[in-house]
């Protein structure tokens, strides 16, 4: 197993591959098309973000200073819409690219091609987002969730908007199809699909819940683009439709699409643990089981967004149930995690803080999560700042610190370079120590009553909306500081051992050199 | 199953994926000014689509080439049916969307707003009963619903014949008989063609004679939409077995080896199975 | 050293959680005023205790081995990675905490969903952006005026010192008489809104075009305020709810006013055409 086939080799590609910037915008490697997705998705991470300090400035204080109303709107609305489809999504996407590969033995993604067409076509769908905020009537204001009737009433910006969810969701499609694919048809020989890693286990699981629901979404989107200009009536019970029907698609897609984004965490952190516990992943099958409940599950419960809709009662409580059990796999997850650690020889890289912070911190999420759930509850508390505590605790704490873990542990595979680990130690304290700051305190104010997407809010709730807005300047600022130790670590890191991480077994680490040749795999490796 | 994964073809750097996304902003920005009655649109929607187009034959042309000089080893053929069936199964999601949207309006909304004359306080949709097939409540015109037994059963029958021929063309190709190929591969081009052509005649028609919009409420916007949608699959369905057509003049594809042949059968009886669906739910019932 | 840190943290962020607990304070649900909404606030407080007791368990047991278990204290690692019987158990057991939290949850649906025989009917329809009240049936029918934020713009704007009831004050509050069954009648002019009074335990989506209900029964007299909680363009923020609720016979008076005031509107808007 130990054993490093280098590819040193360079055959069958011809060499006169375009240079400079066409390198990358023609490209068909895997790494490459990677590579860019991260970039990308990280850029939208400080696009998003700033539009975030943009909403936490103006709920500094009581009363409107530097956004109006309806700019504020527009800044919930863009850093919704770019955090989820422009800087999480792809950047799961864009370690797909790279280590599904990798650690299944394949020499690229089935359709490398295609796959930088799936890349190539966010940055399309950015730029309308983006330029949306400069055109006439201003970017999208509906939310993220964009419910009719209101986003029937905007203008020019909403269709920017519905034509960038369009080729989001091509992009998406198109990537999955391509992850679906490769994982289907080009293992390695003896990579049985019950040997494969878990972070390739759960990315297969979230591309089938993309295929499921992306095309469902850009169905929706155009029914609303049809009853905006074409005087169709779904939407409008005047012509018999109905404006909560919206809210059910949108629904069966949004529901599954939180798992999208929270899976392949899981994929990453099932990874990261083991490594640094230095001993193998607790209960693999029942992981794999219980990520394939978690998806089938998903596709049942969306209504638990539209409790205050109004529902007969039968479904009210269907829903409740069905939310309710999520709890059950998802904890499966978590038990087997902490097994894993159990009497494991344990380490504690940056890459493992922010894998253990992951579990800590999603579990609050979960937890209000099932508070969510409870229907009663979710009466008092559905539109409020505890849902916005709620998801950022599932996103930012869930999403993003496995993907900052994935990204601190795969960094060396990639450049052949080590990060610093002072400062990634430094960097995961702080974004602790500042994402509670930032967040816990929303739940104290969600359930004392401030609702979400308000500009301005009544004097009590102002000292916890300070210590909020505090805590995200500073989270802002720490997330910098991992763009400087990315940075830093590309450019002058230092050199990486072959194996940085002992406990590490998947086939990127054994199998291949550090860093990872441009071609990698060309002549499969065996699995045992 | 990766014996020859060695060989596994990774098509050199290209252009066209970017030539496509140009396209496609062109496409949408100017879509979108269009729709805000901005004059320039139009002719981004023109130059875009013109890209597209471009795109589209570079692209599929660079692929069939590739596939005539034996670049696609079995594997890779295998990965082209994952994909093509994935992609399939992405376009039967999409029009549940509009199916939903069907099924939630006859047996939800619509009963519910006829439900509600009788609530107290109730000032809106008074004498509304709900009956299918309706525009709403709110909809006071007068239109003549679609029915099923004239055009759209013909065309039906056209669908369905044009499935048959269609698995004849492909029987042919396996046994290596170019002209029955070729024979019945003109044969459903025709048929969708003619099938089209109906379509647009049955949306004369609507507008002329049953002042039927997309603006008749429930039933215009449902149907339209479905019929619609379905009807711009049959055409791209159309125009991909025309290059099929082409491909096989040129003496493309062996018994052994045609999967763009097959993606595309596969493609329209999708189409197809579709319609079926359509013929039930928006016609029929 | 590090892990101390951790366990401080856990430890900083139970109390949290336990502090929330505190009755009445700003960490909680808002006293509450009927009794879904008691029973709600019972219900999370409960909730809350169950999850606290299983975020224990499970971190104790994951601190405790980030503690021990640990390279730089010589720990050398075991190698099980499977137990048919331990995970049959943390399936189940999750199975039945669920089962206890669903049941009171399910009971409360249905108390809630129970809009049948109340004593007065008032429909609410949300407009862009301000509340139209009109008392359809029961003691006061007849009545309807429309109700609006009365916060001056200038304090909104940071010109003037801002009030206790800050964007929670209107001009016309919705009056009920304390201990009767009120039912909500819902809708919405324009776009979506939603009705919300926190204290009461209600929450209800105004949707156009469509009619939704909810009920309440306020235990004791009071001003409760609330706001529009759902997304409706550029005032959302700026379109609050408040009820007063009245003893009976204030509530007979109020109503008497109410009706002799419109009666003059409506006769003087007669002469005026
Ligand atoms: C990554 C994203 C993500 C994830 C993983 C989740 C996970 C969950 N979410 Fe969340 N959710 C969102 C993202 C996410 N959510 C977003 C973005 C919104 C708002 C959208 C909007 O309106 O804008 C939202 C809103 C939302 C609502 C609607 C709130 C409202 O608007 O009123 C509800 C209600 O049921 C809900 C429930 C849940 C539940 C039950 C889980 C469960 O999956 C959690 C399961 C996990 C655990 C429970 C913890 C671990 C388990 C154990 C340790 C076992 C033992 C536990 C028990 C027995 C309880 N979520
Ligand atoms: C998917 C992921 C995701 C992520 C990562 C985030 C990240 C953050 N979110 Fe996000 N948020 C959502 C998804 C996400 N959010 C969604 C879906 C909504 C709902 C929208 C809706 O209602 O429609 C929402 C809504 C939302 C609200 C409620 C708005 C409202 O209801 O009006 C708030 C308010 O505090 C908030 C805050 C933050 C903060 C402070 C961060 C921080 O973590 C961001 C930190 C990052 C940076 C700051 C960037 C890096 C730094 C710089 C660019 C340098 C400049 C720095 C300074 C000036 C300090 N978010
Ligand atoms: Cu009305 Cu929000
Ligand atoms: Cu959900």
């Amino acid at each position: 197993m130990a054993a490093v086939h280098g590819d040193a080799h360079g055959h069958g590609h011809d060499d006169h591959h375009p240079s400079g910037i066409m390198r990358w915008v023609t490209t068909t490697n895997h790494k490459d098309i990677g590579t860019m997705y991260l970039w990308f998705s990280f850029a939208m991470f400080l696009v998003g973000g700033t539009l975030a300090m943009g909403i936490r400035a103006e709920l500094y204080q009581p009363g409107i200073q530097i956004l109006e109303p309806e700019l504020f709107n527009q800044f919930t609305t863009l850093h919704g819409l770019i955090m989820v489809f422009g800087a999480i999504m792809p950047a799961f996407v864009g370690f797909a690219n790279w280590q599904v590969p990798l650690m299944i033995g394949a020499p690229d993604m089935a359709f490398a091609r295609m796959n930088n067409w799936s890349f190539w076509l966010l940055p399309v769908a950015a730029t309308l987002l983006v330029g949306s905020f400069f055109v006439p009537g201003g970017a999208a204001a509906g939310g993220w969730t964009f419910y009719p009737p209101l986003s029937t009433q905007g203008g020019l910006g909403v269709d920017l908007m519905i034509f960038a969810v369009h080729i989001l969701g091509a992009s998406s499609i198109m990537g999955s199809i391509n992850i679906i694919t490769t994982i289907l048809n080009m293992r390695a020989p003896g990579m049985t699909l019950m040997k494969m890693p878990m972070f390739v286990w759960t990315w297969l699981i979230t591309a089938y819940l993309l295929v499921l629901v992306m095309p469902v979404l850009a169905g929706v989107v155009t029914m609303l683009l049809t009853d905006r200009h074409f005087g169709t009536s779904f939407f409008n019970a005047a012509g018999g439709g109905d404006p909560v029907m919206f809210q059910h698609i949108f629904w069966f897609f949004g529901h599954p699409e939180v798992y999208i984004m929270i899976l392949p965490s899981f994929g990453i952190v099932s990874e990261v643990i083991p490594t640094f516990s230095r001993k193998p992943l607790f209960g693999y099958s029942s992981m794999v089981y219980a990520t394939a409940s978690i998806a089938i599950l998903s596709c049942v419960v969306w209504a638990h967004h539209m409790f205050t809709a109004g529902m007969p009662t039968v479904g009210q409580l269907f829903f409740m149930y069905a939310t309710m059990l999520i709890a059950v796999p998802t904890g499966v997850k978590v038990f087997n995690w902490t097994a894993t650690m159990w009497r494991g020889s344990m380490t504690f890289e940056t890459p493992m803080l922010f894998a253990i912070g992951f579990i800590f911190l999603f579990v609050i999420g979960g937890f209000s999560g099932v508070i969510c759930a409870i229907v009663p509850i979710d009466i008092q508390v559905q539109d409020t700042y505890y849902v916005i505590a709620h998801f950022h605790y599932v996103l930012v704490s869930g999403s993003l610190f496995a993907l900052f873990a994935g990204a601190y542990y795969w960094i060396p595979k990639w450049t052949g370079r080590m990060y610093n680990e002072t400062l990634g130690k430094w960097h995961f304290w702080l974004s602790m120590f500042f994402f509670n700051m930032t967040f816990f305190v929303q739940h104290f104010l969600g359930l004392a009553g401030m609702p979400r997407r308000i500009p301005d809010y009544n004097l009590q709730f102002a000292d916890f909306n300070m210590i909020s807005s505090l805590g995200a300047f500073g989270f802002g600022l720490t997330q910098l500081l991992f763009l400087y130790i990315m940075i830093n670590c590309i450019r002058s890191g230092e050199k990486a051992p072959q194996l940085p991480w002992d406990g590490a077994t998947t086939l990127e680490w054994t199998h291949l050199p550090t860093p990872a040749p441009y071609h990698s795999f060309e002549n499969p490796p065996i699995v045992k | 199953m990766s014996q020859e994964s060695g060989h596994y073809y990774v098509p050199a750097p290209s252009a066209y994926p970017i030539i496509g996304s140009t396209a496609l902003l062109c496409m949408t920005s100017g879509a979108a000014l269009t729709f805000n009655k901005i004059e320039i649109g139009y002719g981004l929607l023109a130059i875009g689509f013109a890209i597209l187009i471009y795109m589209l034959f570079g692209w599929f042309g660079t692929v069939a080439r590739e596939s005539e000089s034996g670049k696609f080893n079995q594997q890779v053929d295998l990965s082209f049916r994952w994909g093509m069936s994935w992609f399939i199964f992405t376009e039967v999601m999409f029009f549940c969307a509009f199916f939903g949207a069907l099924f939630y309006m006859r047996n939800l909304s619509i009963p519910w707003l006829a439900e509600e004359s009788s609530v107290l306080g109730n000032s809106f949709w008074s004498s509304y009963d709900g009956t299918w097939p309706t525009a709403g409540p709110g909809v006071h015109e007068q239109f003549t619903p679609m029915g099923a037994w004239g055009l759209p059963a013909f065309n039906t029958m056209l669908l369905l014949l044009s499935g048959v021929t269609c698995t004849l063309e492909h029987h042919a190709l396996k046994e290596n008989r170019r002209d029955g190929l070729k024979k019945w591969l003109l044969a459903t081009i025709f048929l969708g063609a003619l099938f089209i052509g109906c379509q647009a005649y049955e949306y004369i028609h609507a507008y002329n004679d049953l002042n039927l919009k997309m603006t008749t409420g429930a039933y215009g916007s449902t149907f339209f939409m479905l019929t619609g949608f379905h009807g711009f699959h049959v055409t791209v369905g159309a125009i991909m077995l025309t290059v099929i057509y082409f491909r096989s003049l040129a003496g493309h594809f062996t018994p052994e080896h045609h999967f763009g042949f097959e993606g595309v059968a596969w493609y329209w009886h999708f189409v197809d199975v579709v319609w079926l669906g359509l013929f039930i739910f928006v016609y029929l019932m | 050293m590090r892990s101390k840190l951790v366990a401080t943290l856990a430890g900083v962020l139970a109390l949290a959680m336990y502090s929330s607990m505190a009755v009445g304070s700003k960490y909680n649900l808002p006293e509450p005023q009927s009794i879904i909404a008691r029973e709600t606030y019972d219900m999370h407080i409960w909730v809350m205790w169950i999850c606290l007791v299983i975020f224990i368990g499970v971190f104790g047991v994951m601190f405790y081995s980030v503690l021990k278990h640990r390279k730089s204290l010589g720990y050398k690692a075991a190698n099980f990675h499977h137990s048919t019987t331990v995970e049959i158990i943390w399936t189940v057991i999750p199975c039945i905490i669920l089962v206890v939290m669903a049941f009171p949850a399910t009971k409360t649906v249905i108390a809630m969903k129970d809009t049948s025989s109340p004593d007065m009917t008032i429909k609410a329809t949300g407009y862009q952006w301000m509340w139209g009240y009109d008392y359809l049936q029961g003691e006061g029918e007849g009545i309807s005026f429309f109700s609006k934020l009365s916060t001056p713009r200038a304090q909104v704007q940071n010109k003037e010192p801002k009030g206790e009831n800050y964007l929670l004050e209107v001009d016309n509050r919705v009056v009920v008489p304390v201990g009767k069954k009120v039912r909500i009648i819902l809708t919405a002019n324009d776009v979506l809104h939603a009705w919300w009074v926190p204290a009461l335990g209600i929450k209800q989506d105004a949707i156009p075009g469509f009619i939704r209900d909810t009920w309440f029964t306020a235990d004791a007299p009071g001003i409760y305020r609330g706001q529009c909680a759902e997304l409706c363009g550029k005032d959302h923020g700026f379109m609050p709810i408040v009820v007063e609720v009245m003893e009976a016979d204030e509530y007979t008076k109020w109503v008497a006013a109410q009706l002799s005031a419109s009666a003059v509107k409506t006769s003087m808007h007669v002469e005026n055409k």
